[in-house]
């Protein structure tokens, strides 16, 4: 359970992220949506300890975050970050084994590297296995990624899992796969919280969504709850349609606007 | 279904799961490479102005360890191994060692595979001690002589690219938070600020010192005695055993600094350990040998490109393959125009430089 109460943190007295408060619990899939610019990835780099809050606390399972050493931590969470750049030539392999550098000391165990395998497959790229990873495309390399935070999480009980832009890249299938995976990890027991861009993403596989603007919270609460047409408009500047087809379970945020080439063809 | 497939694995060990291919790599890159070092020292110690063939060297072994009652040798050519050649080649491992293992951490740390003990002042700051040293030696100090003499100047080109190194990265940290780029462009400002000052003490040395300085600054190995073996030796040594402890954290530095710290490397330490393992190493051969340029640029693509990029192989590698180079480079640099020397900087450059272009060609070629 990650708890955050009143978090501020900014640079040279420029704030960047202010008065964030909530509870993210295991079990739960909290999506972090907002404009580019709105602290989003300032946010999970607070939550992931890359940056330490300047007033206010995060508490990760009731303790304070600052008091876990690193290597803790690295056995209670893993991240995702947004940059993911290789240049040397490991194998696909190798990368997705670093994420279990954290649990052995020297030699790999059989059980890590059958949990390395397992984890590619869940990514479905176990035939890249043996692959360079520079020589991979790019939704592929995230897809790597995505397997090494996996792996470094698989055995952890109450894990949470923090992903920035999970998706980067991807095609729209693995898109999907994707967050149905963050979804399956959550009925594991583990708690996921990304950053998600796209709006119908979050809507349909989150059951939090946290939506920020200007490094603040805007709104927090189930996807119907938050992601509104009022919202949405005020958070991101864009006018949208929520609109609920007869044959889907969710309903789906279309842009209100009318697209350019009708607009061109009307004009003549 | 993970735990059915783990526990196929406890109970069947026969499944052709990929497991020892990365520690077979790792004993198998150090075993080949050792072989070849081994060779390369019978070949430097046998070769020379005074040639000693293969038999000859073996009866001088055994006669010195006490296996062989008789001497069946000329007496010279036993002198001439134990004084002169075995000190020279002991010291030529030893430099190539600490110069191919700082190299190859560095780039690691740096992330960087262009990464050198010359960008970021290790180089330039032990000189500058080096130098220092010398000139109050030759003018005041001349008490310090043999073994006291090798580690003062050891010590003290240590010191110099300990303090240059923590000086470097301490601007780095106040310009930029640490960061790499940063770090590497300090590191280049602080190389031209010490090349200027030692240029500088370059001009108002006297002849005597100005040929010591001169000679010593293009790096030889031509000063080598068992006293500067001695000297050099726990420095390197330090550096060749800790060094690949840090492997680990050196593999997980590639995804990046903040995926390394979710990983559970602490940066700061990590980064601590680097410089100081690093800058013994490169300090104390500095000290004995000069400046030696590219061993630990060159050494490192070589073994990047034969073993792969893990860091256990890479740092174990690049130690045994600098030791390599650096034994072939004297052996050549001693030979080529004898009887008189050829300073070995100037050798490792000419032959770097051309090898070095070919690899950033060879890597740009492969990409498209």
């Amino acid at each position: 359970m990650i708890e955050i109460s009143n978090v501020h943190f900014g640079v040279k007295n420029k704030p960047l992220v202010q008065n964030i408060n909530f509870h993210a619990k295991t079990g739960e899939f909290w999506a972090i949506v907002g404009a580019n610019g709105a602290g989003k990835s300032t946010l999970m780099k607070l939550l992931s300890r890359e940056h330490v809050p300047t007033s206010g606390n995060i508490y990760f399972h009731g303790k304070d975050l600052k008091k876990y050493k690193l290597k803790e931590l690295a056995k209670l969470r893993a991240v995702l970050a947004q940059q993911n750049s290789i240049t040397l030539s490991f194998s696909v392999q190798e990368i997705v084994l670093m994420g279990r550098y954290p649990f052995y000391d020297s030699q790999p165990t059989q059980r890590d590297l059958a949990i390395v395998d397992h984890c590619l497959q869940k990514v479905g790229i176990a035939g890249f296995k043996n692959r360079l990873f520079p020589t991979l495309s790019g939704g592929e390399q995230q897809r790597v990624q995505l397997a090494r935070t996996l792996a470094q999480i698989w055995e952890v009980n109450d894990g949470f899992i923090l992903l920035d832009e999970p998706t980067t890249g991807m095609d729209l299938l693995h898109q999907y796969e994707t967050f149905q995976l963050a979804r399956d990890m959550t009925g594991k027991g583990f708690g996921v919280i990304a950053v998600v861009h796209d709006l119908n993403l979050a809507l349909q596989y989150a059951d939090r969504v946290l939506m920020m603007k200007d490094g603040q919270t805007f709104s927090a609460g189930t996807p119907d709850q938050v992601l509104t047409e009022d919202n949405i408009k005020a958070a991101f500047g864009l006018s949208v349609r929520i609109i609920q087809p007869d044959d889907t379970h969710f309903p789906i945020i279309v842009p209100d606007m009318i697209p350019v080439q009708v607009a061109v063809s009307t004009k003549n | 279904m993970l735990e059915q497939t783990i526990e196929k694995l406890n109970t069947d060990q026969s499944l052709p799961v990929e497991k020892t291919k990365k520690s077979v790599s790792t004993w198998g890159a150090a075993s080949v490479l050792s072989f070849i070092l081994l060779s390369c020292i019978i070949f430097s110690a046998c070769t020379g102005a005074l040639s000693i063939s293969l038999a000859e060297l073996w009866q001088i072994i055994l006669f010195k360890t006490g296996f062989a009652d008789t001497a069946n040798y000329e007496e010279q050519k036993a002198l001439v191994f134990w004084i002169i050649r075995l000190p020279r080649v002991c010291l030529a491992v030893l430099v190539g060692a600490g110069l191919g293992i700082a190299g190859a951490s560095l780039q690691g740390l740096f992330r960087n595979p262009i990464a050198d003990s010359g960008l970021i002042g290790v180089t330039s700051g032990a000189s500058l001690f080096a130098v220092i040293v010398i000139m109050l030696n030759i003018k005041y100090l001349g008490i310090i002589n043999e073994v006291g003499g090798a580690y003062t100047l050891s010590l003290a080109a240590f010191i110099g690219a300990a303090l240059t190194t923590m000086l470097v990265y301490q601007l780095s940290k106040l310009t930029g938070e640490g960061g790499v780029t940063t770090m590497l462009l300090c590191g280049i400002a602080i190389n031209a600020f010490v090349g200027a000052i030692t240029g500088l003490m370059t001009y108002l040395a006297t002849d005597e010192q100005l040929r010591t300085i001169t000679f010593w600054s293009l790096g030889s190995l031509g000063g080598a005695n068992w006293t500067s073996v001695l000297a050099v030796t726990p420095f390197v040594l330090c550096s060749v055993l800790f060094m690949p402890y840090l492997s680990k954290a050196l593999n997980l530095l590639v995804l990046g600094e903040s995926q390394a710290a979710a990983l559970g490397v602490n940066m700061k330490t990590l980064k601590r350990q680097v410089i100081i393992l690093a800058t013994m190493g490169v300090g104390a051969s500095v000290a004995v040998a000069g400046t030696i340029g590219f061993v630990g640029l060159v050494v490192p693509h070589i073994i990047r490109n034969a073993f792969g990029p893990d860091h256990k192989t890479l740092l174990v590698g690049s130690a045994l393959g600098g030791a390599v180079v650096l034994t072939l480079a004297d052996t050549i640099s001693r030979t080529i125009v004898a009887p008189s020397e050829l300073p070995i900087g100037i050798l490792t450059a000419l032959l770097g430089t051309p090898f070095f272009l070919y690899i950033l060609w060879d890597q740009k070629r492969r990409k498209v």
